[in-house]
């Protein structure tokens, strides 16, 4: 290290003096209290493989997470595409309308959504009004209604990703195919589908590994029912005192969104997900 | 040459997911005006006896106070100590920076469910817990990230030869630092700002582990609202936030403007 670099150095020092003290400690302590608690070992690992309880939870949640993901990568694209084509001024109110809901507080839309699919809810009471249904349809605290709250919640953030790629794509290319003769739909599959892929894959890595944690959406979109990770882990902390078995699972989530990300960082340039600024 | 646009297909399909992604959250402003006692679309006419009732309870009222004071102590220590880091990293460009930024992006990376357990067990031993401290700090950490994020995007625009000439001049670093490189990045430093407090003011998954009685947080009371009373207040509470955070995106989006300009 040169003598001049030191003041440099110097600057990032709080940063990361706070990181390891508050975030990194507790962190690695939780790691640590999985293999300590309740006796030294892996017997909290042992589960995965013996407890069917365990087994249910992460089948769960995967399969909430991998409908999710594909549901908002279908959505998302649509939009994307709708955007990329647009014209700019019109291209600003878009965005607009994917990041008011990115940074609305994640208990309002889940709110809003008990307000609208609850049994009493102003979907079940206009299906009834105009006499489409005669009972109450259970849209929400269950599996659907957490699937429609994390779908909406994910929509905008597999967005930008693919936004951004979009709009590396040279729109010469595509009025120059026009004008060979291309379809709509060549157009799209021949040209627009293979260029976006980047930004596609980078948004599903993205909403899956942001789907596998998520806690406050299918808590209080699932009414307890049915149980994700997160809630799972919660629920053994703080109701059943069971940390052994709480930080395992957590320990378990990290090492499965690490993986994801080491997995795709082969294939998809990571600074696509998080580079680039939050918008 | 003709642009291509959307065919009607697309047109029609991303005007139906917008509407998804938009009406469930302007559904409650009605909601939130309803002359019922109960949550429901208004009926006779439009009131406003809800917003009144929760601009005139003193614990709603405490809640937002607390939340605003959290979220303002959690973006100052963001906003420094993040700013300084990036500028850090930037200046010094090698693989060990450029691993500790990786390291200030973990707490986007990692859920915050496994992060409130080990502050749960971590701040006990502090003496944190339920304390506007630990709740500051937990927050000021996590909103770290935003700030790196937002502050080295604004620093890849900025020439590293003007911070040269001004060390070169005979400029220190204190004085580089606030004479040159801090005024250029300042719309960046005050996005990630805007986003740190966001992140903070809504955070409710740390709080629901670090906090019980004496620091209860405006998104903690709005949880308690949705599992326990379903009551039309909730929704003016929430459209009250909306208008917040829209408030502050605009602004945000203002701020990107000029420094496009």
């Amino acid at each position: 290290m040169r003598r001049q670099d030191a003041g440099w150095w110097l600057l990032i020092l709080p940063a990361f003096l706070l990181m390891t003290a508050f975030y990194v400690a507790p962190i690695a302590q939780v790691l640590a209290i999985s293999f300590t608690e309740p006796a030294p070992g892996l017997g909290n690992y042992e589960r995965l493989f013996t407890s069917e309880s365990v087994q249910r939870v992460i089948v769960t949640t995967l399969r909430i997470c991998i409908l999710t993901t594909a549901i908002s990568l279908l959505l998302g694209y649509v939009l994307s595409y709708r955007i990329a084509l647009a014209g700019a001024a019109a291209q600003r109110w878009w965005i607009l309308a994917v990041l008011v809901p990115l940074w609305i507080s994640v208990l309002v839309r889940a709110f809003a959504w008990v307000t609208l699919l609850r049994r009493q809810g102003l979907v079940n009471e206009t299906l009834i009004a105009t006499g489409i249904i005669t009972e109450p349809l259970a849209l929400v605290w269950n599996e659907f209604g957490i699937v429609v709250g994390m779908v909406h919640y994910m929509v905008p953030y597999a967005v930008l990703p693919m936004l951004a790629s979009m709009r590396e794509i040279d729109p010469r290319l595509l009025a120059a195919a026009r004008g060979l003769g291309a379809s709509r739909i060549t157009i799209f599959a021949k040209i627009f589908l293979p260029l976006s892929m980047p930004g596609l894959l980078a948004a599903g890595v993205l909403v899956f590994i942001f789907s596998l944690g998520f806690y406050i959406t299918p808590a209080l979109l699932g009414g307890g029912k049915t149980l994700m990770v997160a809630e799972w882990i919660g629920l053994q902390i703080l109701d059943l005192l069971r940390w052994g078995l709480g930080t395992m699972m957590a320990t378990m989530l990290v090492v499965a969104i690490l993986a994801t990300l080491a997995i795709f960082a082969r294939i998809v340039d990571l600074r696509r997900i998080f580079g680039g600024g939050g918008a | 040459m003709m642009a291509h646009r959307p065919g009607w297909f697309a047109r029609i399909s991303a005007g139906v997911v917008a509407l998804y992604l938009l009406l469930p959250i302007s559904i409650i402003i009605p909601v939130s005006m309803t002359d019922q006692r109960f949550l429901s679309l208004p009926k006779q006419g439009l009131s406003l006896q809800h917003y009144v009732t929760v601009l005139f309870s003193p614990e709603w009222l405490g809640s937002i106070w607390q939340s605003f004071l959290i979220a303002l102590a959690a973006t100052g220590l963001a906003v420094v100590s993040g700013t300084l880091c990036a500028i850090g990293c930037w200046r010094l460009a090698r693989r060990s920076t450029d691993l500790l930024r990786a390291l200030m992006l973990l707490p986007i990376i990692i859920p915050s469910i496994v992060y409130a357990i080990g502050a749960y067990r971590y701040f006990a031993g502090l003496d944190l817990l339920d304390r506007f401290l630990g709740v500051a700090l937990a927050h000021g950490v996590t909103g770290i990230p935003y700030v790196v994020i937002t502050v080295s995007t604004a620093l890849a625009a900025f020439d590293p030869r003007l911070e040269q000439a001004a060390r070169g001049m005979g400029a220190s670093l204190s004085q580089t630092l606030r004479w040159v490189i801090l005024p250029r990045i300042m719309p960046g430093i005050l996005s990630g700002g805007i986003f740190a407090f966001i992140h903070s003011w809504d955070e409710l998954v740390i709080v629901l582990f670090i906090a019980s009685r004496d620091v209860f947080t405006l998104p903690r009371r709005i949880w308690d609202g949705i599992n326990e009373n379903l009551d039309p207040a909730m929704a003016a509470v929430a459209v009250l936030l909306v208008v917040f955070t829209t408030g502050l995106l605009l602004l945000d989006l203002a701020l990107r403007r000029r420094r496009a300009e």
